[in-house]
């Protein structure tokens, strides 16, 4: 039992302790503050991102250019205001000279003013709407955009024989863009939409959806859901024995996210995605990273760990390129047109437009060892945002 | 005869200032100086407050249960986003009256669906209306931004004179001015014979219609002024953070609104601005501490406020005050310990 004392002790300092922990700071050590999802929906994101940024530090040290790197790790349970709130007080107090993470693109967009404002680089790891970079100087992408990939399967599809197809994607943002570029590319191509369903973004039931998918006959769905409900989605689509239907599954690679694959089951073998990432990219580097990460978090990483380890390399990169030099202006100056070898392969930043350029892969998920993988047949090199290059 | 006065007596008594609420303010004006670099979350604190009063004013006054308190929030929030997208009112403080109202309309409008119920269907009914808005504001996401929340949104300096700054300073103190007027705003409320008649409603609905009291019509009424003040708290934390989108109707908000008065304690104004400062600092301490499990400690430590009890929780807090008062043979003897508890 706590006597009184204790417990009046006890309130007294979790009633002045936040107040009393802003204490000052050594003047050499760069503080980047990491703002994901750690809670709530989107928590996959948030702890593959975080994990794969303390494996890069563990593997590369944490001083770069005679500076320490030090990464404040908050969540934001996916709230934009939150993320403002957090990317503000991360600025303003903590006096962090790089903010990263972002989520989902409310987030990222919800902190570009306060970057503008700042003149703090803003590095986006996850979320893959176009028009993010596009509304901060100090924007720049490592993870991807729904437009790279959504085009390209398209383009794909129309060329492979598959004729009708039925769309499934969550109704936000980069959904919207992921069925825009999509069906931009098939219809093009002579391919035909037979039902377009939009379903919601939090806590979705695909099951009635899936029922008029499998009424509309179509050759293929297309699926776009964010990073962590694929597993859901192919559960459901077993389910409702569209597999049996002969009904395929098409989409950009987040549905089939690395870190769910293995959970899926069988009826996941043979779906056709284009991605950025897999676990199965058979280059040297890959084959380290996903043995490093599977021996530190005994999972295997997704694109959004991918997105993570990138997004921290180019900003070590950069802190190097500028001999230390961290103010907002310099770091952008030096992540601009910076190209490097990652996990997924070859990558780099488009000085124009600070998004990521980098090769897509058209995968089949297959059946290695008693695990599933999605592998790489076809490779499209060098891809930029089409999102942007329309404009 | 003689017990009506009593009665008028203590209630006039209640009705004054005592140094407690001094104090209190004195403190919420200090803050200002004393946590330069905490402005954001003090912010926070203060929308939260003002809410958290306007949950207050129908649940502790009036005994309406809502677990859909947010309808109010949402609108007002996407009522001064609105105004400022489009530049039809720019003025805030114009704009958060203008949101306010709106908020009120649809407060009137819904307060005969909800004082029909007993305290489930209240609960239900509230739900339901801020769960329809949520997917209204979803469904027309030309108009609302949908998902990804309203974008533009450029808040002008308040008064012309005021603008807001990355520190945060104006908006806090914009939202502690707001905050302050309408708490005695509130308070005036309360303590007015209208406010007396509400609490006997919530007492005795059928004894309050039987002494003559138009049960309907007050409820009705503080309803309506209950959901002017959450649409005000929206349009704060529109206007502090340029930001609407869909969560701000989101059941989550409604129930963390619960929780925030559960801390404070209902039915005494000052319940909603204490518990929205310490659920705030709860958060923030925790999800600095442990970014991943911080929503655990959170529930912990509500399941052992509802068991320890506030009141025995206060008494402790309140503990050294009172022995320092004692010791200077100044204050009351404080009550004796361990007398009162649940």
């Amino acid at each position: 039992m706590f006597s009184k004392t204790m417990w009046r002790a006890v309130i007294g300092a979790a009633l002045v302790a936040p107040f009393a922990l802003t204490a000052a700071q050594a003047q050499d050590t760069v503080k980047i503050g990491l703002i994901v999802p750690m809670t709530g929906g989107q928590a996959s994101t948030g702890k593959q991102i975080d994990n794969a940024v303390k494996l890069y530090m563990q593997q590369h040290g944490d001083t770069v250019a005679g500076r320490k790197i030090e990464v404040i790790l908050k969540d934001d349970a996916t709230l934009p205001d939150n993320t403002k709130r957090l990317a503000q007080e991360l600025i303003v107090n903590d006096k962090v000279k790089v903010i990263a993470g972002f989520g989902i693109t409310p987030a990222a967009l919800a902190a570009a003013p306060l970057a503008t404002r700042a003149k703090v680089p803003e590095v986006v790891m996850a979320a893959g709407t176009s028009i993010i970079t596009e509304r901060s100087p100090y924007i720049v992408r490592t993870s991807f955009t729904l437009a790279q990939s959504s085009t390209i399967i398209g383009d794909w599809a129309a060329k492979n024989g598959i004729k009708k197809v039925a769309t499934l994607t969550s109704d936000y943002a980069p959904g919207h863009d992921a069925l825009r570029f999509f069906k931009e590319h098939f219809t093009a191509g002579g391919g035909r939409i037979v039902e377009e369903v939009k379903v919601p973004l939090a806590n979705p039931d695909f099951a009635p959806f899936l029922q008029r998918m499998k009424d509309a006959k179509p050759d293929a769905i297309y699926v776009f859901v964010p990073a962590g409900q694929g597993g859901a989605f192919m559960k459901q689509y077993a389910e409702r024995g569209l597999d049996k239907a002969g009904i395929r599954v098409i989409g950009p690679g987040d549905v089939m996210d690395d870190d769910l694959l293995n959970g899926m089951g069988d009826s996941a073998i043979g779906a056709v995605t284009a991605h950025i990432y897999s676990a199965a990219h058979p280059s040297q580097m890959n084959r380290d990273f996903v043995a490093a990460y599977k021996k530190a978090y005994n999972q295997r990483p997704g694109f959004m760990a991918v997105g993570g380890y990138d997004g921290i390399h180019l900003i070590y990169q950069a802190l190097k390129k500028t001999g230390g030099k961290a103010d907002g202006d310099s770091l952008v100056a030096a992540m601009k047109g910076m190209k490097w070898e990652s996990p997924r392969g070859p990558i780099s930043i488009d000085p124009d437009t600070r998004d990521i350029v980098q090769n897509v892969y058209i995968r089949k998920v297959e059946k290695k060892d008693g695990e599933l993988y999605n592998v790489e047949f076809v490779t499209f090199k060098g891809v930029k945002d089409p999102g942007k290059t329309k404009k | 005869m003689n017990s009506d006065r009593i009665v008028g007596a203590l209630a006039l008594k209640r009705s004054r200032w005592g140094w407690g609420e001094t104090a209190f303010w004195l403190v919420a004006a200090a803050s200002i100086l004393l946590f330069s670099d905490r402005y954001l979350i003090l912010t926070e604190m203060a929308w939260l407050g003002l809410f958290a009063l306007s949950l207050d004013l129908i649940l502790g006054y009036a005994g309406i249960v809502s677990l859909g308190h947010a309808a109010f929030f949402g609108v007002g929030a996407y009522a001064a986003g609105l105004l400022a997208v489009h530049g039809i009112v720019r003025e805030p403080a114009l704009a958060l009256v203008a949101a306010g109202l709106a908020a009120m309309a649809l407060g009137f409008v819904t307060s005969f669906l909800v004082i029909r119920g007993a305290e489930l269907s209240q609960l239900m009914v509230t739900l339901g209306i801020a769960l329809l808005l949520r997917e209204l504001a979803n469904r027309f996401s030309d108009i609302t931004g949908g998902f990804d929340g309203l974008q533009g949104i450029v808040i002008d300096p308040v008064l012309g004179l005021f603008a807001f700054d990355l520190y945060g300073r104006t908006g806090f103190i914009y939202c502690l001015v707001v905050l302050f007027v309408l708490f005695l705003v509130a308070r005036m409320i309360v303590h007015s014979p209208f406010g007396l008649s509400l609490r006997a409603i919530r007492n005795n609905p059928l004894r309050a219609a039987a002494i003559g009291i138009p049960v309907n019509r007050r409820l009705v009424a503080i309803y309506a002024i209950s959901a002017f003040y959450a649409g005000v708290a929206g349009a704060l934390f529109t206007q502090t953070t340029a930001l609407a989108s869909l969560d701000v109707f989101s059941f989550e908000r409604s129930a963390d609104l619960l929780l925030v008065l559960v801390i404070g304690g209902a039915g005494y104004l000052y319940g909603g601005l204490v518990g929205a400062v310490i659920f705030r600092l709860l958060q923030d301490v925790f999800s600095s501490w442990t970014p991943q499990f911080w929503q655990f400690w959170i529930g912990l430590v509500l399941v052992l406020i509802v068991l320890v009890g506030r009141e025995r929780m206060y008494r402790g807090i309140l503990w050294l005050p009172r022995q320092l008062g004692a010791r200077l043979g100044k204050a009351k003897p404080a009550p004796s310990p361990g007398g009162g508890g649940a």
